[in-house]
């Protein structure tokens, strides 16, 4: 692991107020919860449809 | 293949966020999709080895990060500018959230080395525990924590950020700090 490899004067290296992770957690949250709220597409319902079904052994890996 | 289903209520209700990993992994909506379908066909091929009532989510994401791994080191041979393909997908993929503090933000996270993204988003975004993130990586604890610690680290650098001060055009909130701090 590369440790200290910052470049620039950060004062902050590894100790961040509160406030700042926050920061970067609700942005963070904000960018992944857009996708989660899209939900299933609908191939991946039809997928695990069509799979299921597969009684017959249908190996298709 | 016949599955229970309360198996394929799980797994289906692990794919929104199985999708949101994906796109953070590869930062690309349809190269994301196929890498969830792959999971999938790995996952149901391979259910028999999922313990009943153990973490449906974790198994899933290990999957996808497996295959995610094997996919971008057999890339990595190819294109040695993968940081470089990363950042142009980024831009190519449709705004979702189109504020420009998240423009900023998704760019910083693209610049962040891969193994530390991975950890962040686990840890900060999908909601795993540290001891989770670790068996999902394949690694110790401790290297989840100095991972997420290190990208944190990093992304305040690259957005500046500092203090709650540099958010938000929040004027009027710190002149009434200041004032009544000189009173």
């Amino acid at each position: 692991m590369e440790t200290g490899s910052s470049t620039a004067p950060s004062r902050s290296q590894g100790r961040l107020g509160r406030d700042v992770q926050a920061k970067i957690g609700n942005q963070l949250r904000a960018i992944y919860d857009d996708v989660v709220k899209e939900g299933v597409p609908d191939r991946f319902i039809d997928l695990l449809r069509r799979l299921d079904k597969q009684d017959e052994k249908g190996s298709e890996s | 293949m016949t599955l229970d289903p309360s198996v394929r209520d799980a797994v289906l209700a692990a794919v929104p966020s199985l999708r949101a990993f994906a796109i953070s992994l590869c930062g690309n909506v349809d190269r994301a999709d196929d890498l969830v379908q792959e999971t999938l066909l790995r996952a149901l091929a391979n259910i028999n080895s999922f313990e009943p009532g153990s973490n449906m989510p974790a198994w899933l994401f290990t999957i996808l990060r497996n295959l995610f791994r094997s996919e971008y080191r057999k890339r990595r041979r190819e294109v040695e500018d993968a940081d470089g393909t990363y950042a142009q997908s980024l831009k190519s993929q449709p705004e979702q959230s189109g504020h420009v503090e998240f423009q900023e933000f998704r760019a910083a996270l693209a610049k962040l080395p891969p193994d530390q993204r991975e950890a962040l988003i686990l840890v900060g975004a999908s909601g795993f525990s540290y001891e989770e993130a670790a068996d999902i990586c394949g690694c110790a604890v401790g290297t989840i924590k100095s991972r997420v610690n290190r990208a944190r680290a990093r992304l305040a650098d690259m957005l500046s950020i500092e203090s709650m001060e540099d958010f938000g055009p929040d004027v009027a909130t710190r002149a009434i700090l200041a004032g009544t701090t000189s009173r």
